[in-house]
């Protein structure tokens, strides 16, 4: 299936838990709510239309400090600004950061046998910051659930053992959110700043 | 007869300090990038073994120079001053590559800002990563302190540095 189709699939599947969908630059995207990503998931993985069964990567964005600073511009080698490559297709418009919520998670899947990917995209809020967790479809996502948890926060419902990944356990605070001090360390041992 | 620092004793001194630097037992503390540049130099074409540095050892009770190449992270650091602290006097350590000097281009939550902030060094080898040459350079004026250094192997504490809140 190719980008468009694949965001029609899962509209027609899913009519009620689609929030938005886009095809930036060719890459299929959806915005699902929580509540539906775990049926939605399984549907991908084990539906033979879709046979998703490589989880390539799992993230989140912070948003809140989004549009506060200008963006830099790209450049070439000789250093003079330019936009982006004109092959890239660039029809359909980035929409913007997912409104109020401030993290959005993000899946990225791909099939190896039918050779096309599809991105999944979960606005989360401040407030309540769980989803659920994919563990018991890809036991890939253990590492990388775990990885979210420590950069971000975010908790995942359903986790074997959310515990952080990269930093030590004595750390405090979650360092990829952008209101944690850029330069702000948290030595175990040595001088402290 | 010879007085406190007579013919006899400066010869040995001498003679030690020449054994200690053509004989030298490094550790390769070994996290990044620089690991490929600290392998060129070990391997032949530069022929880190013309120096008398050519057997490293993966212990650090047989070790007498800690080359500590690549990034330190906080939760890296209390595993390298462990190895430093049971490394056996006379000991030396090299701090190999930029990261390690000074934090490189690392400013943010996980780097060490320089390994010099909990133990002592002897040879600052910059560079992102050092090429051999510059390694090899480091590695002369590390046996030119070992010749000059006194028999017992004791250099002078630290300087105590300011503790920043």
């Amino acid at each position: 299936m190719n980008a468009d189709a694949l965001i029609q699939a899962v509209k027609d599947r899913f009519p009620q838990g689609v929030i938005a969908s886009h095809c930036y630059r060719g890459d299929a995207t959806v915005l699902l709510g929580r509540e539906v990503l775990p049926e939605v998931a399984r549907t991908l993985k084990t539906d033979p239309a879709f046979q998703m069964n490589f989880l390539m990567d799992l993230t989140a964005v912070d948003f809140s400090a989004f549009g506060t600073r200008p963006s830099p511009a790209f450049f070439n080698s000789s250093g003079v600004g330019m936009g982006p490559r004109p092959q890239i297709p660039d029809q359909d418009p980035w929409p913007g950061p997912p409104g109020p919520a401030r993290f959005l998670v993000v899946y990225h899947f791909f099939s190896l046998p039918l050779k096309h990917r599809l991105r999944l995209e979960v606005p989360l809020d401040e407030a309540d910051l769980e989803v659920d967790s994919l563990t018991s479809l890809w036991a890939g996502a253990n590492w990388l659930e775990r990885e979210v948890w420590d950069m971000f926060g975010i908790r995942f419902r359903g986790h074997p053992d959310l515990k952080r990944i990269l930093m030590y356990e004595e750390f405090v605070g979650h360092p990829l959110r952008k209101d944690y001090p850029v330069n702000k360390r948290q030595p175990l041992i040595g001088p402290r700043n | 007869m010879f007085g406190d620092a007579g013919f006899l004793t400066s010869r040995i001194e001498e003679a030690i300090g020449w054994a200690r630097k053509f004989s030298i037992f490094q550790y390769p503390f070994v996290t990044a990038c620089c690991g490929m540049e600290y392998m060129a130099t070990a391997c032949s074409h530069y022929d880190v073994d013309r120096f008398g540095a050519g057997l490293p050892r993966f212990s650090p009770r047989q070790a007498d120079v800690l080359f500590v190449v690549g990034t330190i992270s906080h939760k890296m650091l209390p595993v390298l001053k462990r190895i430093y602290d049971q490394m056996a006097e006379p000991k030396w350590v090299v701090s190999f590559g930029v990261c390690t000097c000074t934090g490189g281009f690392y400013d943010n939550y996980a780097t060490v800002m320089g390994i010099d902030t909990i133990m002592p060094v002897d040879v600052y080898i910059p560079g992102c990563p050092p090429r051999p040459e510059y390694v090899l350079d480091g590695l002369l004026k590390l046996q030119a302190k070992m010749q000059a250094q006194h028999s017992s192997g004791r250099r002078p504490e630290p300087e105590p540095r300011p503790e920043f809140e």
